[in-house]
């Protein structure tokens, strides 16, 4: 195996400098009955050539990738700068571990430290951690902070929130003793309704995604006091972490936590991972966050260094009374959207999100235009739009992509049944005027 | 050697108490703040709540272990050292003084019979280190 | 305070992206904008709009972007730099084919909720790497979905939990009773807290002086009728194999609880021993750690989730199913799971480990994957035998895949666990694992892998070798160490008094 360093005859001399006979008896403290007795029913070894063939040609089955496509719902195409795989792909941050110690790790730990601050700076927020594994498990992280915070167990989630993150809260929850309720949902907007009544001394947390899962721009700040004026705290969720080039940030609308997915930043779509979860907080909830936390510290000189800190907070210390069982962050990943913030800068994130929020616009007036299509929902939108087709929408998209060879956008019935005819439509920088142009034409055609 | 001053009581919880009339004040050893390490954080309950003697109420941090804090005798809370909050090292550099916890009117007078004398505390960390 | 430079040498004295910033640089360009323009405030009224212009976010060139983030790395010690022994870690080499593969345009580009029969070609990858997944384990169900060790722990303990559900029904007593999970002293950090979220209440087990489970201990918990389960590592957290490991799993049936295993140290029984023959009803694996995929400096790492016929049904969802030969539907996701314990992620779990971890199958083969762990134990007997007159060891069964020492000798002279890691750092190698497992005092857990070689091997014993005799001759070496890196030991307690997570503009005050 190319990969082994030292070589079968090596391998002879050190077993007899042990005193061994042969590699079995390195395994003679496992009893023989648990001894595999065979060789592995996998397959035999393939050379390189060979194994890129085969992965070669399981990708090109994967026709949807080769398609200009108007997917979202979680997950965006986004142009990424060349420079982000190729740093990326240093050995010095791509094989190490976690940065325990810190005195040769300071390249992980700084670039956190810079993340931390990004995300700070995206959100609109005091504090943010060095990452969780998604937005999704991010979200379920944020309604176990806010019942931690709150001592409450009642938290209610808007029903525009991604149809997953609700799935993977309701199992994050369902031994924590926390009830999800849901608000309301304004079929004329496309916005969350919420009932101040319905906020009593019993609720830890308002959850609303902006934008939200069709795409309309949450109101949060009109949230905002409501939620504080019942002693409960604002968690506000971002799917499209684009959006921050443009929108008002969470933070100055008065959330108290913000959870988003930072996979807009520069990370490939890779059917679904691996993806950023970004989790920022208030200043005074900083000993309630979840996850890993980079600080400044210095040494006997004076020197500025990074460690990791606050770490009583975490599983390795506390075990079953830690903040949350996360001991990974998703290092690389956080790495990667760092270098895209940093690369696209000020300007660039603002241009991004402009240019996203154009392309929207004019394909929503496109689509709009359609003899029997319209727009269910008159609230704003940034770059995701649900668009009403006049029959199926699952049938209609199949028929855009063998026949018109474009990925046109979501089957809302994917999740919601009840919602046969809706196209969930994304529109980034990346989707040319061309394929906007062939994307109406596709549908006029079908 | 630890420092256990005369004329306090003790638990085998490592914390101290100091009655005047009826009012007790409480902190942790200075063996226990040297086994601890640098004190990062301090957590307290507020003014008013009331406890059980041996009841949590409060850990104390250092960096790399977090220990929960036991009262020696019940009592209701009348003043937390609010000022461990921006100097927590005040634990380390003066257990007994600045480094005090929380002060509280005690419940029950008796129950400090039950606690160390500095003579037995000074076995008791003693018999504990071998 | 006044901060002080580190070194005058430019590279060494990278600023905070921040710092670097200069207004009006750019390091991007966007294609202009193909499409008519509209009014800002018809796509958005103002008060929905960003305010602040972005203030504080840096504007940087693209050299300035590259030297910055290349100078900072080379602060980082690495795999390609040399021997990682992190115990319980598994530091292997992580292959560049398989990165190539993750970056395959026909994965890398497609999005999840691409229609299935648009992506069958990643649908396979993921089929096939469960069943070579339930091959290596000898435990048939599997999902892909969590995203890192600790996430399928958590999928793991929230399995049984529902599978006891399911068979003693919610409301009944026993429901009310079955609520104690039972996990070693020895165990990893994450395994409480996992059990605290899954609703379990914790009770640990004793370890033997051998530094194994101890069954008397087991059998007394077990006794008490409320034991929803166990959950351990083996090779346990000590690198010992636990001989007993069958009866600890009858034991555990018998009381009628169910038995998880913590797939960490999976590294020492690929293709020689499997936690499906053993008793073990539902297992995580660490693709991060026995599969090679990157650790990227703290993640994505990938755990899937294996366990037996009987607890299938409470997999997460969707399953990644096969419905055929052939055909454009080949290959499926599944969401009518009534029993499942629901989703753990969103969309499928790391998808790109994935790739990786099949890749790093088939590169090996079945030969190559027994090779590997054949190596990698050889690898830690050929340390633990080389250190053992020089530091003490608190147990006397060979080690597996990593080995266990501590500080006993050196502690004497004053110079513990952290002083010796320190050392280590001036000759060269990344420190082992310190003070874990917690049941050690000065615990050192070395776990060399199967990818070093015999000289690298040797060098590593001779720098522990050589630090032994400084502690001894010249202890404060050992103790100011390191001497050799951009900065020496940071102020960790005063960081913690006082926590600055972030950059703010007055920082660059007092930097400059």
């Amino acid at each position: 195996m190319r990969y082994i360093p030292n070589s079968p005859e090596e391998r002879q001399e050190m077993l007899r400098g042990l005193g061994l006979g042969s590699a079995e008896e390195l395994f003679d403290s496992i009893p023989p009955d648990v001894v595999l007795k065979r060789a592995l029913d996998t397959p035999a070894a393939l050379s390189e050539s060979e194994l890129l063939e085969r992965f070669e040609a399981m990708a090109a089955k994967n026709a949807a990738a080769r398609r200009p496509n108007f997917l979202g719902a979680g997950a965006y195409t986004h142009y990424a700068p060349t420079i982000i795989d190729s740093l990326i792909q240093r050995s010095e941050f791509f094989t190490a571990y976690t940065p325990y110690q810190p005195e040769i790790s300071q390249g992980t730990l700084q670039a956190i430290f810079e993340f931390q601050t990004l995300v700070c700076q995206m959100t609109g927020m005091d504090v943010a951690n060095a990452s969780m594994y998604d937005g999704s498990t991010a979200m379920a992280e944020a309604v176990l902070m806010a019942e931690r915070v709150t001592r409450r167990q009642r938290v209610l989630v808007s029903p525009a929130v991604h149809p997953e993150y609700m799935r993977v809260s309701e199992t994050y929850v369902a031994h924590a003793g926390i009830e999800l309720g849901r608000l309301g949902f304004d079929e004329e907007s496309g916005r969350t309704a919420l009932d101040p009544a319905a906020l009593d001394k019993t609720v830890a947390a308002v959850v609303v995604q902006s934008p939200n899962f069709f795409g309309c721009v949450e109101d949060v700040k009109s949230f905002a006091d409501a939620v504080h004026a019942a002693g409960a705290l604002l968690v506000v969720v971002v799917t499209e972490a684009a959006s921050f080039g443009l929108l008002r940030s969470p933070g100055a609308c008065g959330a108290d936590i913000v959870v988003a997915e930072g996979q807009s930043f520069g990370v490939p779509v890779s059917f679904g991972g691996p993806y950023v979860g970004l989790f920022a907080t208030r200043e005074k909830y900083a000993r309630q966050i979840p996850g890993r936390l980079a600080g400044i510290a210095y040494d006997k000189e004076g020197r500025r260094g990074f460690v990791l800190t606050l770490a009583t907070r975490e599983q390795h210390i506390r075990r079953e009374k830690a903040t949350s069982n996360i001991c990974t962050n998703e290092g690389l990943i956080a790495l990667a959207a760092t270098i895209y913030m940093t690369t696209m800068g000020r300007r660039g994130l603002q241009e991004v999100a402009a240019q996203c929020a154009q392309k929207a616009a004019y394909a929503r007036r496109q689509l709009a235009a359609l003899e029997g299509f319209s727009l269910p929902y008159s609230a704003p939108v940034f770059n995701e739009f649900v668009v009403r087709a006049p029959s199926d929408a699952a049938g209609l998209l199949r028929k855009l992509a063998t026949e018109h060879d474009v990925t046109g956008g979501l089957a809302l019935s994917r999740y919601f049944p009840e919602r046969p005819n809706d196209i969930l439509v994304c529109v980034t920088e990346t989707n040319k005027r061309a394929d906007i142009d062939a994307l109406v034409a596709g549908l006029r055609q079908t | 050697m630890a420092n256990v001053p005369e004329g306090l009581y003790y638990s085998k919880d490592h914390e101290w108490l100091r009655v005047e009339g009826e009012t007790g004040t409480v902190g942790i050893t200075d063996h226990a703040q040297h086994s601890l390490g640098d004190v990062v954080y301090v957590e307290l309950p507020k003014a008013g709540e009331s406890f059980e003697a041996h009841a949590t109420f409060g850990s104390v941090e250092s960096v790399k272990a977090v220990s929960e804090l036991f009262l020696p005798v019940a009592g209701e809370v009348t003043e937390v050292n609010e000022t461990l909050g921006d100097e927590p090292e005040k634990v380390n550099n003066d257990p007994y003084g600045e480094g005090w916890m929380l002060k509280l009117k005690l419940a029950k007078r008796g129950e400090v019979d039950s606690l160390l004398s500095a003579a037995e505390y000074e076995d008791f960390i003693k018999a504990d280190g071998e | 305070m006044t901060i002080t430079k580190a070194a005058t040498h430019v590279t060494q004295n990278e600023a905070l992206v921040f710092e670097r910033s200069q207004t009006g640089r750019r390091g991007y360009r966007l294609p202009a904008l193909d499409v008519e323009e509209t009014a800002l405030d018809e796509l958005l009224p103002a008060e929905l709009r960003r305010e602040d212009d972005l203030e504080g976010v840096p504007e940087l060139s693209e050299p300035d972007v590259v030297r910055h983030f290349t100078r900072i790395s080379t602060w980082n010690y690495n795999i390609d730099l040399g021997l990682y022994p992190l115990g319980s870690c598994t530091m292997k080499y992580n292959s560049r084919l398989n990165e190539r593969v993750a970056r395959i345009p026909g994965f890398a580009a497609l999005h999840p909720l691409a229609p299935e029969e648009d992506a069958q070609g990643a649908l396979e990858v993921m089929y096939e790497l469960q069943r070579h997944l339930a091959e290596i384990t000898g435990l048939p169900g599997v999902s892909l979905q969590p995203a890192a060790g600790a996430h399928g722990e958590l999928t793991g303990v929230m399995m049984i939990r529902a599978a006891l559900d399911a068979r003693d029904g919610t409301s009944s007593d026993e429901a009310q009773r079955r609520k104690v999970m039972l996990i070693p002293d020895s165990a990893h950090g994450t395994n409480p807290a996992s059990a605290h979220l899954s609703g379990f209440t914790v009770k640990t087990i004793r370890s033997t002086p051998e530094g194994l489970t101890d069954l008397d201990n087991l059998r007394e918990l077990c006794a008490s009728g409320d034991v929803a389960g166990l959950m351990l590592t083996n090779p346990n957290t000590c690198g010992i194999f636990e001989r007993n490991i069958k009866e600890i799993c009858a034991v555990v049936h018998e009381a009628g609880g169910l038995v998880y295993m913590d797939g960490a140290n999976m590294n020492a029984l690929v293709g020689v021993a499997r936690p499906g023959d053993m008793g073990v009803d539902v297992i995580h694996l660490n693709l991060h750690k026995t599969f090679s995929t990157p650790h990227g400096g703290g993640g994505p790492g990938s755990g899937p989730c294996c366990c037996t016929a009987e607890l299938e049904p409470f997999l997460p969802v969707p399953r990644v199913t096969s419905g055929g030969e052939t055909g454009d539907t080949r290959f499926a996701l599944e969401y009518d799971r009534p029993q499942s314990v629901g989703r753990v992620k969103a969309f499928y779990g790391n998808f790109g480990m994935h790739l990786r971890a099949l890749a790093y199958i088939l590169t090996h083969g079945n030969e190559g994957l027994r090779e590997a762990t054949e190596a990698a134990v050889l690898n830690a007997r050929f340390i633990a035998a080389g250190l053992a007159d020089t530091f003490d060891s608190p147990f006397d069964s060979p080690p597996m895949h990593e080995c266990l020492f501590t500080d006993k000798r050196q502690s004497r002279k004053g110079v513990h666990t952290l002083d010796i890691a320190k050392r280590l750092i001036d000759y060269g190698f990344h420190p082992m694992t310190i003070y874990f497992p917690l049941i050690v005092s000065g615990a050192m857990l070395i776990e060399p892998t199967e990818s070093v070689g015999r000289a690298e091997l040797q060098q590593f014993v001779d720098a522990m070798k050589e630090i032994a005799r400084e502690a001894v001759e010249d202890a404060d070496t050992v103790l100011n160490a390191p001497h050799t890196t951009r900065i020496g030991r940071l102020d960790e307690a005063a960081a913690a008094r006082k926590p600055v997570l972030r950059w703010r503009p007055a920082e660059r005050a007092a930097g400059a």
